[in-house]
């Protein structure tokens, strides 16, 4: 399977990815190659085999409903480029 | 028209869903949100046993199959309330597989709604658009609050199916206290999909999607407008687009929310943070011992032990708290089932609603109704008075029995009292009392209500017209 160049826009606009006009063929280039690998795992008949949901031979451990987090607002929003009474500041996003 | 709904209920636990912060309506902006919430590098999610419990609870409630092994994936988009870029939901194998849920129409109808699935996510943060300096402000407290989205089959044909669905949905898990219902503050929030197809036609129409519905009757206008939108759209030889919409509660509208080019693409792939969720039978079977009767067993409970009506039953049964202050009352009221019930339904809820005072805040107890209701039934009192005696238990003055007592308002059953009164009221209407002699017989009603008048209420109505019959032969 060979990726477009309107598949590697699309691609990259949903990751949120500005990439540039020049380097799209090798992009298409590469990741075209990693789906030619996939299609030849397709080819391999899995027929009566249980979908692998994680790699790891385990279940998944639970844990009892208690709070335990405190509030670490001041440190954690150390991080943040704007804040403002406690909320975390964001180009303007409307729908 | 053919509607399906899906339905996000935030679950009552005290923890988020994968981290040990506090799921509390109203603190301070991002005082609830820890590392894991703000999707922190290198942190890991850990399952809630409660969430798994409560999303347990409801999958045998309504009869669906609860899974013995589910997976979490991650659905991809970006959006400022959702830090990690990734919301964690289950896609192929979600925790309730398929169910159904009997909602009750007009006249007692009945019908069965098919439940697709129900499955286990994390709620998003929230954004608010008021102008932070042109920017927009993020409060992730909500971030990671546990939801079970319920979703039903495309069962639905009406707007009142959609709301008796969403009811009944609404009330279980307030049976089931595994959600608060409160709609105001976005624990229970809905959303509608619909589509068109003309009369005869097999496959579905193309459908729109209503989201965040947080009112039953927004849900109804909003089905209402959408159903119109979509008929002129199809009548012009047009066709609906597949998209999501928004209903703004001030126009009353609907109106597009995200543009073409964005259309969903969700690239749900297995969260590799998570392993499977994994329940043996046991677990299973013990939730299921642990499940409170539920609305419908208690509908036809109502019906079949306390001889109740279909409709009756259906309001009484329709939440947990009101279930249980009527059947508070009926014993009390040494089981005058109907009497109650009606009481219950009208005054009660009446005067609940008029004040608007939760139940749980009502200053007559159910052994006060209850009580009030033996008075009526063994004569004490007329169901006339019985609304003067409410009143007053109403506004603090005390049990029935006070009330009764201190105002002097027991029944008059003395027939020789009524008689005395019962003369004086024919004495003084002599023209009426010759016409009611001569045949117009429905001037009983005339003279019934002057001898109340006289007795202030106080005389036995059926004893005054058993003895006003008798005087005016």
């Amino acid at each position: 399977m060979s990726l477009e160049k309107t598949d590697i826009e699309k691609i990259a606009h949903l990751a949120r990815l500005a990439i540039d006009e020049a380097a799209i063929p090798g992009y298409a280039e590469d990741l075209s190659g990693i789906l030619s690998l996939v299609e030849e795992m397709n080819a391999v008949d899995t027929d009566g085999v249980e979908p692998l949901a994680h790699p790891h031979d385990a279940d998944q451990r639970l844990r009892d409903d208690l709070v335990t987090e405190e509030n670490q607002r001041e440190h954690l929003q150390q991080n943040a480029p704007q804040v403002d009474a406690g909320l975390f500041l964001v180009p303007k996003v409307i729908e | 028209m053919v509607i399906g709904l899906e339905i996000h209920a935030q679950l009552a636990t005290k923890t988020k869903i994968f981290s040990a912060a506090s799921t509390a309506f109203g603190a301070e902006p991002n005082t609830q949100a820890c590392a894991i919430d703000l999707g922190l590098p290198g942190v890991l999610p850990v399952l809630n046993r409660e969430a798994v419990h409560m999303a347990t609870k409801f999958g045998l409630a309504i009869d669906a199959e609860v899974a013995h092994k589910s997976v979490f994936a991650r659905k991809n988009y970006f959006y400022p309330d959702l830090p990690k870029g990734y919301q964690i939901s289950q896609f192929e194998l979600p925790i309730v597989g398929i169910g159904e849920i009997e909602i009750d129409l007009e006249n007692g109808v009945t019908k069965m709604i098919g439940v697709t699935r129900a499955h286990l996510e994390e709620d998003a943060g929230k954004s608010l658009h008021e102008d932070y300096h042109g920017m927009s402000g993020i409060d992730l407290n909500r971030a990671g609050t546990p939801l079970l989205e319920i979703v039903s089959e495309p069962d639905i044909r009406s707007a009142a199916e959609a709301i008796a669905y969403a009811k009944k949905i609404h009330s279980l898990v307030q049976y089931l206290e595994i959600c608060d219902g409160n709609m105001q503050e976005g624990s229970f929030r809905m959303d509608v999909n619909i589509s068109l197809r003309p009369r005869g036609q097999e496959e579905y129409g193309t459908r729109a999607e209503i989201k965040n519905l947080n009112s039953f009757r927004f849900m109804e206008k909003a089905i209402a407008y959408e159903f119109d939108r979509q008929m002129y759209i199809l009548e012009d030889g047009g066709k609906v687009v597949q998209e999501t919409r928004l209903y703004d509660v001030d126009k009353g509208e609907t109106r597009s929310m995200r543009s073409k080019e964005e259309a969903n693409d969700y690239r749900y792939f297995p969260d590799p943070d998570l392993l499977p969720c994994v329940l043996d039978n046991e677990y299973i079977e013990s939730v299921r011992k642990e499940l409170p009767e539920l609305p419908n067993e208690k509908k036809h409970r109502f019906i079949t032990h306390l001889g109740l009506s279909a409709y009756d039953a259906g309001v009484l049964t329709g939440s947990r708290e009101l279930a249980t202050y009527f059947e508070a009352v009926a014993e009390a009221a040494g089981g005058e089932n109907k009497l109650a019930a009606n009481w219950v339904m009208g005054e009660f809820s009446a005067a609940l609603n008029k004040d608007g005072v939760s139940l749980a805040d009502s200053p007559v107890s159910a052994e006060m109704l209850g009580g009030m209701i033996r008075r009526i039934s063994d004569n004490t009192i007329s169901g006339k008075i019985a609304k003067q005696v409410f009143e007053a238990m109403w506004s603090g003055e005390g049990d029935a029995d006070v009330v009764i007592e201190k105002g002097g308002l027991k029944q008059i059953t003395d027939s020789g009292a009524i008689e005395a009164m019962i003369d004086e009221v024919i004495a003084a209407n002599p023209a009426q009392a010759e016409q009611f002699r001569a045949g117009k017989e429905q001037l009983l009603g005339f003279f019934v209500g002057q001898v109340m008048k006289a007795s202030k209420g106080q005389a036995n109505p059926s004893q005054v017209n058993k003895i006003l019959r008798d005087k005016l032969k």
